[in-house]
């Protein structure tokens, strides 16, 4: 815990820079990594799941490497690409509302815990880059923050399918907001906690997983995260066949790719929290984080057993995490779009009271364990 | 304590700093052609027919409403779940009665059609 007030002069130097080595991490692996693969997996899977070659053309000197240069033939095209702003169209809110889009996802990550508590060379580092008491509540805040670019970007455009996309988007993630919720109100009363840390930390045995001890929770958590994130089968605001591309039709450029950026981003944050909450974290099943840090320790020495264990299990974590990415990817490719009625169908009269349900019938149970 | 709230400070900076500078990029780099064909926002090819700023069904009205009160329930319960193993059956029946309130409000928007789409 990021405790600055009692800590004299000196140590907060090391502190500042733990900080700011994590915050620059996150955004590496986030806008470097994950932004630009996602979108190179996204279409060679959808070429895979459709029998197609898929992207393949790019190309330097007559190297494809399997399609890979076309992240920067992409990343270039988008970058040059005329800024279009439509007529009638609010300048200012036009731009506003990528801006609106990707930050609150950005933010999202601030309070995810991508390792444990490690000692190196006598500084206690912690992996998470803000370890907040309320946390998943700051994921939720952002989650909510994340409505108004996808609205602003609709209500801005001066166009009916980015206005009718807005609309859907509004009353869809709103649904879906309250729903996710409550889904999650079960794993707060099992941990006794809102912060992710300590939830993750919670899960060091393998049968303490979240999946074990709330498994309806985790169904309907990741339906009303798939709703929220937009995607197949819940991509109503956005679908192709019927509004163009909803309420970023009328975005170009880098503008475009700032709400791709946003929805990719949205789905490593899904997936982390998938894996912080119900997946152990960056636990290895059976192998408690003591013994491995002794194992390390008996070879390395303290200091450099505590840095490979801290690898270890950054590892484990982003690994869980980019296995959590593919199933959700996978999603997208093999399930028919719902249709309106039908999304709003099941986020209030299934979705809202399972998850009431599931409070209860846990509140009944831990007293009866108790 | 705020102080926990200091590394989100800096997120906040580098998120924003990051998006304003993808959207200075895009406003400066690229052509700039403008003729008036070009600028009408799109319809399928055609002139736009109608003007986008009009009425919109009532039942997104009725969402909204739905989503504060029971937003706010989930809010209530948040606190009520992490101190949940102290409060014992007193916390349970307590709060089985607020959450009972709420359920036969849903049952009465159900019933009434708020939640029915055409």
């Amino acid at each position: 815990m990021f405790d600055y007030t009692y800590l004299p002069a000196p140590n907060l130097i090391p502190q500042l820079i733990e900080m700011m080595i994590k915050i620059i991490f996150i955004f590496t692996l986030n806008i470097g990594f994950f932004a630009p693969i996602l979108g190179y997996v996204e279409r060679k899977q959808s070429a895979l799941m459709q029998d197609r070659i898929g992207a393949n053309r790019a190309d330097i000197f007559g190297y494809t490497l399997g399609g890979l240069f076309h992240i920067m033939s992409d990343a270039i095209k988008l970058i040059v690409k005329e800024d279009f702003i439509p007529r009638g169209a609010d300048k200012v809110l036009h731009t506003f509302a990528p801006f609106a889009a990707v930050v609150p996802t950005l933010l999202a990550f601030a309070v995810i815990p991508f390792g444990g508590k490690y000692n190196l060379w006598g500084h206690e580092t912690n992996l998470v880059i803000a370890d907040l008491d309320v946390g998943i509540l700051f994921v939720f805040a952002a989650g909510s923050l994340a409505t108004y670019g996808s609205v602003i970007a609709g209500w801005s455009s001066n166009n009916n399918w980015s206005l009718l996309g807005a609309v859907r988007v509004a009353s869809q993630m709103l649904s879906y907001e309250v729903a996710m919720g409550l889904t999650l109100v079960g794993v707060f009363m099992v941990y006794h906690t809102l912060s992710l840390t300590e939830i993750a930390a919670g899960q060091e045995e393998f049968f303490h997983w979240g999946i074990f001890l709330q498994p309806v929770g985790f169904f309907l958590f990741i339906a009303c995260a798939l709703a929220e994130n937009k995607r197949v089968p819940f991509d109503t605001p956005e679908a192709e066949s019927e509004l163009v591309a909803g309420y970023f039709t009328e975005y170009s450029g880098l503008k475009f790719a700032m709400f791709w950026m946003a929805e990719f981003l949205e789905i490593v944050t899904i997936a982390a929290i998938l894996v912080g909450v119900f997946f152990g974290a960056w636990h290895i099943p059976f192998l408690s984080d003591d013994s491995l840090l002794n194992f390390l320790a008996g070879i390395f020495g303290l200091n450099f057993g505590s840095l490979f264990t801290m690898l270890v299990h950054t590892g484990v974590f982003w690994l869980k995490v980019a296995m959590f990415i593919g199933f959700l990817m996978l999603i997208r490719w093999s399930l028919p779009r719902f249709r309106y009625d039908q999304v709003m169908k099941l986020g209030w009269k299934i979705i809202l009271p399972l998850s009431l349900a599931n409070i209860v019938v846990t509140g009944i149970i831990l007293l009866m364990v108790n | 304590m705020l102080n926990q709230y200091i590394p989100v400070l800096f997120m906040i900076v580098a998120a924003a700093g990051t998006a304003t500078g993808m959207i200075i990029l895009t406003t400066l780099l690229g052509p700039k052609k403008e003729f008036s064909d070009k600028m009408e926002p799109f319809e399928c090819g055609v002139s736009p027919v109608s003007d986008p700023a009009s009425r919109f069904s009532l039942s997104f009205y009725v969402i909204a409403m739905l989503f504060i009160v029971f937003d706010i329930e989930a809010v209530f319960l948040f606190p009520w779940a992490v101190i949940y193993t102290k409060l014992g059956v007193f916390g349970l029946v307590e709060m089985m009665v607020f959450v009972l309130v709420l359920v036969v409000g849903l049952a009465y928007v159900w019933k009434k059609g708020a939640l029915e789409w055409e």
